[in-house]
């Protein structure tokens, strides 16, 4: 499903964000990318919706390889990908249900059809009494869910997450996991960026450790 | 088609949503553009009303030879008929003439207190070449013939006016041509701050798949609406314009019997400056758009 073959990536003007990394993961699978605080995480996440393009190497996601792929073709790439982002990007000029809705606009989907999903997707996060509230009015773990439900709003078969998890209380963070749990449940592939140690552990997935820019074995 | 149709409406009604969630501004900005439609506007509506006049004058190639009243009619009618620089002529007694004058607008109170008729017998020339050159040259020929009191050319004045409406016309281009790139100035800018204040909604649309066309069609319908709203204010302007004139149009007419008015835009023409307008709203918002949105 997505496949990064010894891929680099340098800012310009800046040190290596990763050096030669390499994994595959697999339809249906999930994972968790940790390390440091500058280690890669956010950058390695960035290179799979091509919001950051590779100097080195291949990401090859769904059988196309991203870092070669023209603007013009970036939506549609985008549109089959769930993300979160790791400062939300929630927009506090409207509601909570529009916030969910503005993925939909994009492809047009017919008005009911699309209604129907961005209901379904507060459902699913447990927002769905919120959808009228502006999300400043949320809480964080609130906000979170909300960007998730955003993210999956489109039935994306991927869902990249970064930092999903930071700034919350424990209870909070769970409860953000559990819904991940349930989207892997039926089949989504995940890869979420942490480095909440104890959270890592209570799930036992597959872990891409980063360091310094490469992939510990 | 459905999915596009859908787009387009939905890009519509993202755009009137901006305009109303910024009414004032939107209402400024559009008033800023009817201010500067309604000159040129205006400007072609009075040169149009001015060319009308002019044409209600303007004749053929004509020329009145008024006779001394001593004249003998049959030798100097000889002669302007052997001038191969005449095509037809017409005699004018001055009993006809003071029957005209009577028919003309404004003049026939004029005429019924004339206690005898003043007016003098005359030839009215239609010349071959109708050149201002050629007629005046004909003109001063004629004018040293013995009878003639007097010659005049009739077109001479219609001609000043209508190279006067020629200048009119050359300022008026000018004037449109600076005030639609003020037009196209005003809508890049209003279009330039709109997209400074979504950033955030354009990056966010952006990453989560966005295409371009999507991101970009409410703005040239922002701009669109806005031209519009501007023309339909210019020509209410230019009609709130013409009517506050007319009003002294009227009275100075009257003095002179006449029941002269002037006229508004055709509804082409009115058409034509909301189209134009709408045009440069469009534009402006495309040169906005292609510069501020990457």
């Amino acid at each position: 499903m997505i496949s990064f073959s010894d891929v680099s990536k340098r800012y310009p003007g800046g040190g290596e964000a990763l050096r030669g990394v390499s994994f595959t993961l697999e339809s249906g699978e999930f994972a968790f990318v940790t390390g440091r605080s500058g280690a890669g995480k956010s950058t390695l996440l960035k290179l799979i919706p091509a919001i950051e393009r590779p100097t080195a190497g291949s990401v090859v996601v769904n059988g196309q390889n991203v870092g070669a792929l023209k603007r013009a073709a970036l939506p549609y790439l985008r549109r089959n990908l769930g993300l979160v982002f790791q400062d939300q990007k929630l927009l506090y000029d409207r509601t909570v249900y529009d916030n969910v809705m503005l993925p939909l606009a994009f492809s047009g989907q017919p008005p009911k059809e699309a209604a129907r999903r961005v209901r379904a997707a507060l459902d699913k996060v447990g927002l769905l009494e919120r959808e009228r509230a502006n999300p400043i009015a949320l809480s964080g773990g609130e906000q979170q869910r909300l960007a998730i439900a955003r993210a999956v709003v489109n039935r994306p078969a991927v869902l990249v997450a970064d930092e999903p998890t930071a700034n919350l209380d424990a209870e909070s963070a769970a409860r953000i996991l559990d819904i991940f749990v349930s989207f892997h449940q039926v089949g989504v592939t995940l890869l979420i960026a942490t480095h909440d140690q104890a959270l890592i552990e209570r799930y036992g997935k597959r872990v891409l450790r980063l360091s310094d820019g490469k992939l510990a074995a | 088609m459905m999915a596009w149709l859908r787009q387009h409406r939905d890009a519509l009604a993202r755009a009137f949503g901006k305009l109303r969630a910024q009414r004032s501004a939107s209402l400024l900005n559009a008033l800023v553009i009817g201010v500067a439609l309604s000159l040129p506007a205006g400007g072609y509506a009075l040169l149009a009303n001015l060319q009308l006049v002019a044409q209600r004058f303007t004749l053929d190639p004509q020329v009145s030879v008024f006779l001394k009243a001593e004249a003998k009619r049959g030798e100097l009618e000889g002669r302007l008929r052997r001038d191969a620089r005449v095509v037809q002529l017409r005699f004018v007694s001055r009993e006809d003439a003071l029957q005209e004058l009577r028919r003309s607008e404004g003049l026939a109170e004029v005429v019924a207190a004339l206690e005898r008729n003043p007016l003098p017998d005359a030839f009215v020339v239609r010349a071959r070449d109708g050149s201002a050159a050629a007629l005046e040259a004909f003109a001063a020929d004629v004018r040293t013939l013995p009878g003639v009191a007097q010659v005049q050319v009739d077109s001479a004045w219609a001609q000043r006016l209508g190279a006067l409406a020629r200048i009119g016309r050359l300022a008026l281009a000018a004037l449109a041509a600076l005030l639609a790139t003020g037009l196209v100035a005003v809508t890049f800018n209003t279009i330039r701050l709109q997209i400074l204040t979504q950033r955030e909604e354009i990056e966010v649309s952006q990453l989560l798949g966005a295409t371009d066309a999507f991101i970009r069609r409410p703005f040239f319908y922002l701009g669109l609406l806005q031209g519009l709203a501007g023309g339909a204010l210019g020509l209410a302007i230019l009609l709130a314009g013409l009517a506050t004139l007319n009003q002294g149009v009227r009275d100075l007419a009257q003095t002179y019997g006449s029941s002269f008015q002037l006229a508004f835009l055709s509804g082409t023409e009115a058409l034509a400056v909301i189209g134009l307008s709408a045009f440069l709203g469009w534009l402006g918002a495309l040169l906005s758009v292609s510069k501020y949105l990457r």
